[in-house]
């Protein structure tokens, strides 16, 4: 059955956030692998659209007539995967298996091998492209379904991204909605300035939110425009709710030793 | 287009003229993408995700060089049907320069996983062997020249043809060096097989027509591609290979195509001069 917006309350929402915080840290501890601070970036957009706003059939999750997410940011997978197994994708012992030999879940996602993956992403500016090719089919298709992509601000240094962000706009691809989860991590490098002006210049209906907010970020994925794709420019925290990686670059590919996973447990209780 | 509406075309800003019936009578399935060709291959893995059959089309060194790794992954790696379509591989545009020449494009393809190659010789080859592959589940180049051969033949998918047969030596052609081949073997008692599918490698009509362990490559790109191909196929034996194709540098020189044949050897002559040697070795 395709199930639509199984909205959960608002106060049940942030502890379930938690709940898949502490299951995010305690599998990249257990596996010694992970980018957990970025998956806590994503995480609380990741589960509002799986929460409220996607069409999915988890028993088929290649149903025609679904909305499809693509992880650009395949890096940000624990986030994906801990709410695919939250939503019943598949069960919660596959999560215990991530980036074992023979799972299914890797660091990065894998569309032949994950339920509920729509693309193999892993190096930056594939999913992005890859996204504006599924919105062109579908319409060409007439399949009135949405496509959600998400990117991240580092990975907005791509050129595909900005190949992606003309032909997307050229195309009117108002089935299309990107997310940019600007944790700010690419600053170090490049300075994007106010990404939603740039994106707004290209043809976009562009808005900037606080990618931690439900609600807000709820509204914006709903305030769709005719003839224009969407982009929602995200503000959120790296390693948000445990200030042990809030925005500290050494846990990008981090994983706590044993007083520290205590730390950030009790953090998340 | 007309036959099979699951069919889309994309284009990296190039034939668009050639296409102008098509852009009249499919609107919905052909669209001029423009000179971005990493979303221009992503983007065709996108609709071959949703079903649809996508042709991507440009010049060699754009369309492989340029999104080799969209190709990798994109294509190769989820295993999505995209019909990837060049023009000009090698020195076509020989005037045009080393930015616009691409020797690698088979070289670099040949290590991707999954990635099937066709070389054909004529357009009519081409049209056949579209036809055969163009729906199938693997992700396949087609590689198209200015150049062909005078003769086609009915070749098929996956097959080398045998062009004739004899004793001292087997001259294995690809693609468009089969004229050069046939004028250079001309009252030579040898074996011709002609290569439009490299990848995967029809190793068995080899292994039949090579009794006498000589053998001639002639490719039209990077040479010795093949080289390893045919040492799996013929692995029981102990194997001579000369190779004929383009050398490993940059050709700085501009002209045209057949003064760098002369160049760099492959001309019937110089095909002629080293099977000789093959079979007196």
């Amino acid at each position: 059955m395709m199930e639509k917006k199984s909205k959960t309350s608002s106060a049940e929402g942030q502890a379930l956030i938690k709940k898949l915080k502490r299951q995010i840290v305690s599998v990249a501890v257990s596996a010694g692998e992970g980018h957990i601070a970025s998956a806590f970036s994503v995480l609380d957009m990741i589960f509002v659209l799986y929460d409220r706003v996607l069409c999915y059939d988890c028993a088929n999750p290649c149903n025609e007539n679904r909305d499809r997410f693509i992880l650009s940011k395949g890096h940000a997978s624990l986030a994906l995967y801990a709410v695919l197994a939250e939503k019943g994708f598949f069960p919660y012992n596959e999560l215990e298996r991530f980036s074992k030999f023979d799972g299914i879940l890797g660091g990065h996602p894998d569309c032949n091998k994950v339920p509920g993956i729509e693309a193999s992403t892993g190096s930056l500016g594939h999913g992005m492209p890859m996204a504006v090719g599924m919105a062109l089919g579908l319409r060409i298709r007439n399949t009135k379904r949405r496509i959600y992509v998400m990117v991240g601000d580092g990975e907005c240094n791509e050129g595909s991204i900005w190949e992606s962000a003309l032909l997307a706009a050229h195309h009117r691809l108002e089935n299309l909605t990107c997310i940019v989860d600007y944790n700010h991590s690419g600053d170090r490098a490049l300075l994007l300035g106010d990404l939603a002006k740039k994106f707004a210049a290209f043809g976009w209906n562009a808005s900037t939110v606080d990618g931690h907010d439900h609600e807000e970020f709820h509204r914006a994925v709903l305030q769709t425009t005719p003839d224009r794709p969407t982009v929602i420019v995200a503000e959120t925290i790296k390693g948000a709710g445990c200030k042990l990686m809030e925005n500290n670059p050494a846990w990008h590919h981090r994983i706590p030793d044993q007083e520290e996973l205590q730390k950030i447990l009790e953090e998340l209780t | 287009m007309a036959l099979d509406e699951r069919v889309v075309v994309l284009l990296g800003d190039i034939s668009v003229f050639g296409f102008r019936n098509a852009f009249q009578q499919y609107p919905k399935r052909i669209y001029n993408i423009g000179i971005c060709e990493q979303a221009m291959t992503s983007l065709s893995a996108g609709l071959a995700r949703e079903g649809l059959i996508p042709i991507i089309h440009s010049i060699a060194p754009f369309l492989v060089e340029r999104a080799m790794e969209q190709l990798k992954i994109d294509l190769c790696y989820q295993r999505l049907k995209v019909n990837v379509v060049s023009v000009g591989g090698s020195y076509d545009y020989a005037a045009l320069g080393s930015t616009h020449h691409c020797p690698a494009d088979v070289a670099l393809l040949r290590t991707l996983p999954g990635m099937d190659i066709v070389i054909p010789g004529t357009p009519e080859e081409f049209d056949r062997l579209f036809r055969v592959a163009y729906a199938n589940k693997r992700p396949t180049y087609f590689r198209l020249s200015e150049r062909r051969n005078p003769l086609g033949y009915e070749v098929k998918f996956g097959c080398a043809e045998v062009i004739r047969r004899g004793n001292l030596a087997t001259i294995i052609a690809v693609g468009s060096t089969l004229a050069a081949v046939m004028e250079a073997v001309s009252g030579l008692d040898v074996t011709v097989l002609y290569y439009t599918t490299v990848a995967p490698f029809d190793g068995d009509t080899l292994a039949e027509n090579c009794q006498s362990d000589k053998i001639v490559l002639v490719e039209p790109y990077y040479s010795g591609v093949l080289n390893a191909d045919i040492l799996s196929a013929l692995r029981h034996s102990k194997v001579l290979i000369k190779n004929i194709g383009v050398p490993h540098r940059f050709l700085t020189n501009y002209g045209r195509a057949e003064q760098h044949d002369e160049v760099i050897g492959l001309t019937p002559q110089n095909i002629r001069m080293l099977v000789k040697e093959v079979i007196h070795a």
